[in-house]
């Protein structure tokens, strides 16, 4: 099968799941627990997270563990945004004031995208990664300082300042109060489509093949006239920007919504959602971090070892994806079921052997 | 065929210039493609190239040979900038490199193949070519997301040039085999082919025959000179089979302790009694040896 039909298949597959799902979801929305209600929204975003977080680990090959932070920065941006609309110019629309505040939160997370990358991304490896886990703490700190009200249709921020004029949008460590819970299920689902599509269609262009020749190989990449800083950079920014909308998504899902919220630790389950699905696998990324989203949940009958079993369920997921006995194993479990493809490949790549020595006098 | 070669090497006619080099008599009234002064770099405490002034005519094959360790791929790394030199410069189709880095030696019409294989491996062949291409067949970010017309019409396009290329060795059936899984000698064909997509003007070729049968060596050296034929581009390589220098470079300059110790025409080196002294005597025992034991 050629290289282009593979792939085709692939991102269809990934669509196609990622429908499917949406669609079942939306039938048997009436049937589902409370607490499964309350997670579609949250699934969505984290989904988000982790494909766009594979886009700078998997596809661009660089240790990012600030990813959260962004994800404040758009939450806390879409918050304020949307809270400005309703208070400042009346806009009662909430689909109108989510699209806002989401196009609002990818903005201001892209914009600290190019701030933070500057410095970052002229660190390699280990470094790299620790730069980004200080700017996503940083980025905590920050928020944890920052006051917006409006006042009229003037919006007003501060910084270690809570005593601001009119309505109070966010109150430093406190963050936002009385949030207008406008996220939908729908919008989530379109994030996903819209990041999919990004991300896909950005691996399998110029842009993309450029990005990924700077993580496989650096100095030949640079011999070809790739500017590698350039390609690393839209790479950290692009998903910067897409944490941000899933960060908008996901503040205006809770009424309340406090800065301590986006830990570092939360920069780390996506990484584990990245890791789990397999480095540089976006339909991996989804897969994982809808499970891994749900697993908590589902296993709260068993609260008090729900953390245990959760930890050996990660464990077991990484033996089984990571180690090259199990991946002979599945191999092999895939092969019982595809044996006449295999026969076939063999001799396809026989045939080119003997092709090329034929050509050879 | 090898006799064909030999004898259109013997028919060049090289010329002095100034800075003591010479070049083929066809490139005399032609804007020289490289042209090295007094350039030097120290790493430290060690001089790994000193004094280097060398001239390259614009279809001019061109060798640069030397012992281990003689500064031959450090000259390479001078001339795509991974190095800034320390002293003296370099004239790239007559504009000064100096401040350059390696992505705008490479606009100015630089490429190289590495010594030590630089592919991206776990891409396939077809995508190799398509990275060489990146500034050749160029369309925006937003493009190719939204998958404009622009991504449809120059994916085509990046796809047909690839296959162009390719097909010089004889490789466009193996488009989209994973790079890292080709045989040695295909690798390093490979490298050619990625560094001629970014169109240069001049091609560096470092050790293109290490590790290839004396037959890959031979349609090596054909391809060479059809590249360098159908391109009209220079192509200076460094490489120890002595055969294939003597058969195909035009010009020859011999580096020992990072310092030219000879220049000329295949016949004045191979007839220079400090060149036999310092390295061919030598590297012609070692050929030998290598020769036997493989
Ligand atoms: N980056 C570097 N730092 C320090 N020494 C170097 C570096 N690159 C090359 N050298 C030294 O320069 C000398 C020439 O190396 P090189 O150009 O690779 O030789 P050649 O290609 O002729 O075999 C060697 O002594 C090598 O150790
Ligand atoms: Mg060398």
């Amino acid at each position: 099968m050629n290289a282009k039909r593979k792939k085709l298949i692939y991102n269809s597959v990934t669509f196609g799941i990622v429908i499917l799902a949406y669609v079942l979801c939306s039938s048997l929305y009436g049937s589902m627990s409370r607490s499964l209600r309350g997670q579609l929204i949250p699934i969505c975003c984290w989904i988000v997270m982790a494909v766009s977080l594979n886009l700078v680990v998997g596809i661009s090959g660089e240790l990012s563990l600030g990813h959260a932070g962004f994800m404040s920065l758009g939450a806390f941006s879409g918050i304020v945004v949307s809270g400005w609309m309703l208070n400042g110019f009346q806009m009662e629309n909430e689909i109108l004031r989510l699209v806002i505040a989401m196009a609002a939160g990818g903005l201001v997370a892209g914009i600290f995208g190019v701030l933070i990358g500057i410095p970052v991304l002229r660190l390699r490896g280990d470094y790299l990664a620790i730069v980004t886990l200080a700017f996503g703490e940083i980025i905590r700190n920050v928020m944890n300082c920052v006051y917006a009200s409006v006042e009229g249709k003037r919006l007003v921020l501060g910084f270690l300042n809570p005593s601001l004029p009119g309505k109070l949008l966010l109150n430093g460590p406190n963050g936002a109060v009385s949030v207008g819970k406008i996220a939908t299920f729908g919008a989530g689902f379109i994030l996903i489509l819209v990041t999919l599509t990004v991300v896909l269609n950005l691996i399998n262009s110029r842009t993309g093949r450029a990005i990924m020749a700077t993580r496989d190989n650096r100095i030949a990449a640079e011999s070809v006239g790739i500017n590698v800083t350039k390609y690393k950079m839209i790479a950290f920014v692009t998903a910067a920007v897409l944490a941000g909308m899933a960060g908008a998504l996901y503040g205006l899902n809770y009424s309340t919504l406090i800065p301590g919220k986006f830990k570092f630790d939360q920069s780390i389950n996506v990484l584990v959602f990245v890791v789990l699905g397999g480095i540089g696998n976006t339909l991996g990324s989804v897969i994982s971090a809808t499970v891994l989203t749900m697993l908590p949940e589902l296993l709260r009958e068993f609260s008090d070892y729900r953390m245990l079993v959760y930890a050996l369920l990660l464990i077991a997921m990484m033996l089984i994806t990571n180690t090259p006995a199990s991946r002979a194993v599945l191999n092999n479990v895939k092969g019982m079921f595809r044996r006449r493809n295999l026969h076939q490949t063999v001799q396809a790549t026989q045939g080119t052997g003997k092709e090329k020595g034929g050509r050879q006098p | 065929m090898s006799e064909t070669i030999r004898r259109r090497n013997a028919d060049t006619k090289m010329v002095p210039v100034p800075s003591r080099s010479i070049i083929p008599e066809r490139d005399l009234g032609k804007m020289p493609v490289l042209e090295c002064q007094h350039l030097g770099i120290d790493f430290g405490g060690l001089t790994a190239v000193e004094d280097f002034n060398l001239v390259v005519g614009k279809t001019e094959i061109a060798g640069l040979i030397g012992p281990n360790g003689a500064g031959k791929t450090t000259v390479f790394n001078l001339l795509t900038k991974v190095y800034e030199p320390t002293r003296g410069s370099v004239m790239i189709n007559g504009i000064d490199m100096h401040g350059m880095d390696t992505v705008a030696a490479s606009r100015h019409g630089i490429a190289r193949t590495f010594q030590n294989i630089r592919l991206f491996s776990n891409m396939s062949v077809e995508d190799n070519v398509r990275i060489g291409l990146h500034n050749q067949v160029r369309y925006g970010m937003p493009s190719g997301i939204l998958r404009l017309p622009a991504y449809w019409k120059k994916e085509r396009e990046q796809h047909e040039k690839a296959m162009e290329l390719l097909s010089i060795f004889g490789m466009q059936d193996m488009g989209d085999m994973q790079a890292g899984s080709l045989p040695y000698g295909a690798q390093r064909r490979l490298e050619i082919v990625r560094a001629l997509a970014t169109n240069p003007s001049l091609l560096l070729l470092d050790e293109p025959a290490a590790g290839m049968n004396p037959h890959e060596t031979q349609e090596l050296m054909d391809n060479i000179i059809k590249i360098r034929d159908q391109f009209q581009i220079a192509v200076m390589l460094i490489e120890h089979d002595m055969n294939l220098v003597m058969g195909i470079c035009e010009g020859i300059c011999v580096l020992n302790y990072g310092k030219i110790i000879a220049k000329g025409t295949a016949e004045e080196i191979q007839r220079n009694p400090i060149v036999v002294e310092a390295y061919l005597g030598k590297q012609k025992d070692v050929g030998e040896k290598e020769g036997t034991e493989a």
